[in-house]
């Protein structure tokens, strides 16, 4: 067991984890913080991502124990005073999903790639989402509310 | 997962000692392979010794003619690093295109390389450029370090500290990613050293290897068309469900013309 104490959506937050408790189980099973999604075993389908010290990783593939003094931004986080983020108001507004299951994790990648790339190409978007798997889409309409994100960031 | 104790090391010191006192401990760098290994309860460690934050064990530099890069930088840093794009472009290149942005974003080169998987990016680079693998005990040439499938010549406790890259007078990499995991299916890294030209083949084998009829062949002159002669053997290549062992061996055959290609 360790007793950690990381910052998640600009609160701070401290806890007893077990040494092998992942990111993704603390932040959902501890903090109840549940937007963050598990859909998969191989850290592949990046519907875990959160940001940690203000860059996108999968949550699942982290202990929690290793954020320990972290800065941590959950999909819960990213709203502003009740505003949306860009991103979350770009997927909205391209309706750039269909179950949603994927959508946290896209959105926080989003969110950090047009922070990195204020103007992305499609290939840069396209680049930058291979490590977010969506299963009902076809990234058409995902693809499309990142360029907009990127436009309402600008704005 | 199974239970462990997790440690962080203050020191390269100190994690050499933990891990020389356990022989089932395991270091921990980037954790983008360790940990799905462990969540999919392949391993079984007593504990994992954390070496991230060791200052012995980062930093990018440019020094006595080589580029060294610590072994717990992330992909990211190395991909974005301005040093590294002005010392080995061709490096920060093959940093860019591993896995996704999020693995990119934790996975080191220490990592990568101590790992050894047959269809990682970064062993291709250190055999490459015939770079030296500088650990907390010696130095191992690439040509020593690289052992076949997953092995390495690192010895139980040993941990790689930095990796030193002899500058190249220029070198490409070329890939053709598994489109899933974005992992080499063949992926082909051609340098022009002091050292005459080294053609390092990943992603088609058991293991990293040195392609030698083509280091031949590119040093009667260095086009792509040498490469177009050649025939890679097939029977030592992988075959599985994404391509059968004479797949691969064209495969990288297209890769290693590439990198040619990009060379010019
Ligand atoms: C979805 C996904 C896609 C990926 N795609 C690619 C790809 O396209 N190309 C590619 O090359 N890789 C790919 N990877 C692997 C990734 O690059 C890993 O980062 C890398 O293989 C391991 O580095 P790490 O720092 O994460 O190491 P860890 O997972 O922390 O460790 C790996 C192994 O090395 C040992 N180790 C770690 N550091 C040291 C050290 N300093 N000295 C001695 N031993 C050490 C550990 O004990 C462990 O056995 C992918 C991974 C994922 C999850
Ligand atoms: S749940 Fe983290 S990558 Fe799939
Ligand atoms: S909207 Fe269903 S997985 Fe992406």
């Amino acid at each position: 067991m360790a007793k950690i104490e990381l910052t998640v959506n600009g609160k701070k937050c401290s806890g007893e984890v077990e040494d092998r408790v992942l990111l993704a189980n603390f932040l959902r099973d501890t903090l109840n913080l549940t937007g963050t999604h598990v859909g998969c075993d191989t850290s592949q389908c990046g519907a875990c991502t959160v940001h940690v010290d203000g860059r996108a990783i999968k949550s699942c593939t982290l202990l929690a124990v290793q954020a320990d003094g972290a800065d941590v931004v959950t999909i819960e986080g990213l709203a502003k005073n009740g505003k949306l983020h860009p991103a979350q108001a770009a997927f909205t507004e391209c309706h750039a999903l269909q179950c949603g299951f994927c959508t946290p994790g896209m959105i926080m990648t989003t969110a950090a790639l047009i922070k990195d790339t204020p103007n992305p190409t499609d290939e840069e978007i396209v680049h930058g989402l291979e490590g977010n798997l969506c299963r009902c889409t076809g990234y058409i309409n995902i693809v499309k509310a990142v360029k907009r994100a990127a436009e309402l960031q600008g704005k | 997962m199974f239970a462990f104790q997790y440690r962080k090391a203050k020191t390269l010191k100190e994690a050499g000692e933990w891990l020389s006192k356990d022989d089932e401990a395991k270091p921990l760098s980037g954790g983008m392979t360790l940990i799905p290994t462990l969540k999919a309860r392949l391993a079984n460690p007593t504990q994992l010794i954390d070496l991230n934050g060791l200052s012995e064990l980062s930093g990018i530099e440019v020094k006595d003619g080589a580029l060294i890069i610590g072994a717990t930088t992330r992909h990211h840093q190395v991909a974005t690093s301005k040093v590294v794009r002005d010392a080995i472009p061709a490096l920060a290149d093959l940093a860019s295109h591993i896995g996704d942005p999020q693995v990119r974003n934790r996975g080191t080169l220490g990592g990568s390389v101590a790992n050894n998987d047959p269809a990682a990016d970064y062993p291709s680079a250190v055999l490459g450029l015939n770079a030296k693998v500088i650990t907390n005990k010696r130095e191992i040439a690439a040509d020593d370090f690289f052992q076949g499938m997953f092995a390495t010549a690192l010895e139980p406790g040993e941990l790689i500290v930095r990796i030193a890259f002899p500058l190249p007078k220029k070198a490409a990499y070329a890939k053709f990613p598994h489109p899933a995991s974005g992992y080499a299916m063949a992926g082909v890294f051609v340098a022009q050293t002091t050292a005459g030209i080294r053609v390092a083949v990943t992603g088609a084998g058991p293991g990293v290897f040195r392609w030698s009829d083509a280091e031949q062949a590119l040093a009667k002159g260095m086009n792509a068309a040498a490469i177009e002669k050649l025939t890679l053997a097939a029977d030592d290549l992988n075959e599985d469900i994404h391509g059968t062992r004479e797949y691969r061996a064209q495969l990288a055959k297209v890769m290693a013309a590439r990198a040619v290609a990009a060379l010019a």
